[in-house]
């Protein structure tokens, strides 16, 4: 991986997160109603969209460790998993700052606000499981298991909020209710988010295939050093014979 | 062997194990008591707010037995490795996994049936006209603990601090059983009675999901 060849995806990226938030600041219409403030939805919603987007890459790489048992896909699994958190911290952050003007308070234990914050704690728990075990290939194994049903759980958690009352503005997305003038940006914001995220994705994922060879060229060296020392001894051994 | 000959076996191994000693009956059970005891020490409900929260408390105190409770099924064959003769017996893995889920189902079960009364009467609420309903309640909702619960026995039996672990994994994955568990008990505690189809069909689903699931992936957890 030279610099080189790195650079022509980074500085796309850089460029349509710079247009992206031209376009969320100064070319989408202000929302009559909200005001200002409305501007966050073109950084909030994308975020948990693209967070969904690592999340299912969490599981079809699980899915794919299981079948294959190459240690690659443990890696794109954890890597997916922390940006996803990553993404999903920006959404419980973001959402607080847009509810304290609008609805007059930080937050509240609506369902859609709490299953967001329960599928976070579903993957933090996720990475806290990762921590707990040592054996690099005993956690792939449990690990993969373990991400696979907590995307399995991600659509029984939303389902169950549509059956509860709800005070998130959720029929502004899909019900027409967004501007048309809205949507481009919508769009770009995705796309510059979702760029960011195969990076963040890439550098993780390098990181890990990293701290693997640092990993196993530990246990190359200890595995030589112990038989050096042995051969010492045999030497030793041999001279005292002599 | 067949899978259910095979399943059969393994569940009346662990109900053998269990009916010895009785030990997570008699632990689940005073757990789920003290809860329903401190809770009404930490807010003083009166009756009618009792009978309001009462159903929400009750899968809360199932769950966390639940979760306390589904540790040692895993972790109790790792002392003497008997899990390893488990894995050379010439059956399904999944069998293994399957007689461990219903085991462990009728444990919660039957202590669940067991508390009810005792719940009745010191939250006031009127459970005999429901009780068939209330029954298909607590068998799904108890189904879709036990299920995901005895798989991720099986993952927190593999890493450090297990017993603090397997609650921690185990209790965001069942928000949707606590939620639609809760909901339908109160609802058939309400007045009217009434069972709500919406709920039902979410347990239904989180069950045959994480049956398919436990099917489909769990035997990877079984391997040495």
């Amino acid at each position: 991986m030279s610099a080189r060849t790195h650079s022509v995806p980074t500085f796309g990226v850089a460029a349509l997160v710079a247009l992206a938030g031209y376009s969320a600041l100064f070319l989408a219409p202000t929302e009559r109603t909200m005001g200002l403030i409305q501007r966050i939805f073109y950084f909030h919603v994308p975020s948990a969209w693209t967070g969904f987007v690592a999340f299912f890459i969490v599981c079809v790489a699980s899915v794919a460790y299981l079948l294959k048992r190459a240690p690659k896909w443990d890696w794109l699994a954890v890597s997916a998993a922390e940006v996803g958190v990553a993404y999903f911290t920006a959404v419980l952050v973001t959402g607080p700052i847009w509810a304290k003007p609008v609805w007059g308070i930080w937050w509240t234990w609506d369902a859609r606000l709490t299953s967001t914050f329960v599928l976070w704690l579903l993957y933090v728990s996720y990475l806290l499981l990762r921590t707990l075990v040592s054996d690099s290939e005993r956690r792939a194994m449990v690990s993969a298991v373990f991400g696979i049903f907590a995307f399995l759980d991600v659509p029984l958690v939303y389902l169950s909020i549509w059956f509860w009352r709800t005070q998130h503005p959720q029929p502004v997305i899909g019900g027409g209710g967004l501007d048309p003038r809205m949507w481009p940006v919508f769009l770009v914001c995705w796309a510059a988010l979702l760029g960011v995220m195969v990076l963040l994705l890439r550098q993780r994922y390098l990181l890990e295939a990293l701290r693997h060879q640092v990993q196993e060229m530990a246990m190359e060296a200890q595995m030589g050093d112990q038989s050096e020392s042995f051969e010492n001894k045999q030497v030793v051994r041999a001279k005292g014979a002599q | 062997m067949s899978l259910a000959r095979a399943a059969a076996i393994i569940l009346s191994k662990e109900l053998r194990a269990e009916f010895r000693t009785r030990e997570l009956l008699n632990t689940t059970v005073v757990f789920v008591v003290m809860v329903i005891v401190l809770f009404s020490f930490t807010f003083d409900p009166s009756s009618a707010e009792s009978r309001r929260f009462g159903p929400g408390l009750l899968w809360l105190a199932f769950l966390f037995a639940g979760s306390l409770m589904l540790h040692p099924s895993f972790a109790r064959e790792q002392a003497n490795d008997t899990l390893s003769a488990l894995r050379m017996a010439p059956i399904e893995p999944f069998a293994i996994l399957a007689g461990k889920v219903l085991a462990n189902f009728l444990f919660l079960l039957l202590a669940e049936l067991l508390l009810l009364p005792l719940f009745a009467v010191l939250y006031n609420v009127h459970v005999v006209p429901v009780l068939g309903r209330l029954l298909l309640v607590f068998v799904l909702g108890t189904l879709g603990l036990t299920t995901v619960g005895t798989v991720f026995s099986a993952v927190a039996a593999q890493a450090r601090m297990r017993e603090l672990l397997l609650p921690l994994l185990l209790l965001p994955a069942l928000a949707p059983v606590l939620i639609a568990s809760a909901e339908t008990t109160a609802g058939l505690l309400g007045d009217p009675p009434r069972l709500d189809p919406n709920w039902l069909a979410i347990l239904v689903a989180f069950d045959v999901v994480f049956l398919t699931a436990a099917w489909l992936f769990g035997e990877y957890l079984l391997e040495e």
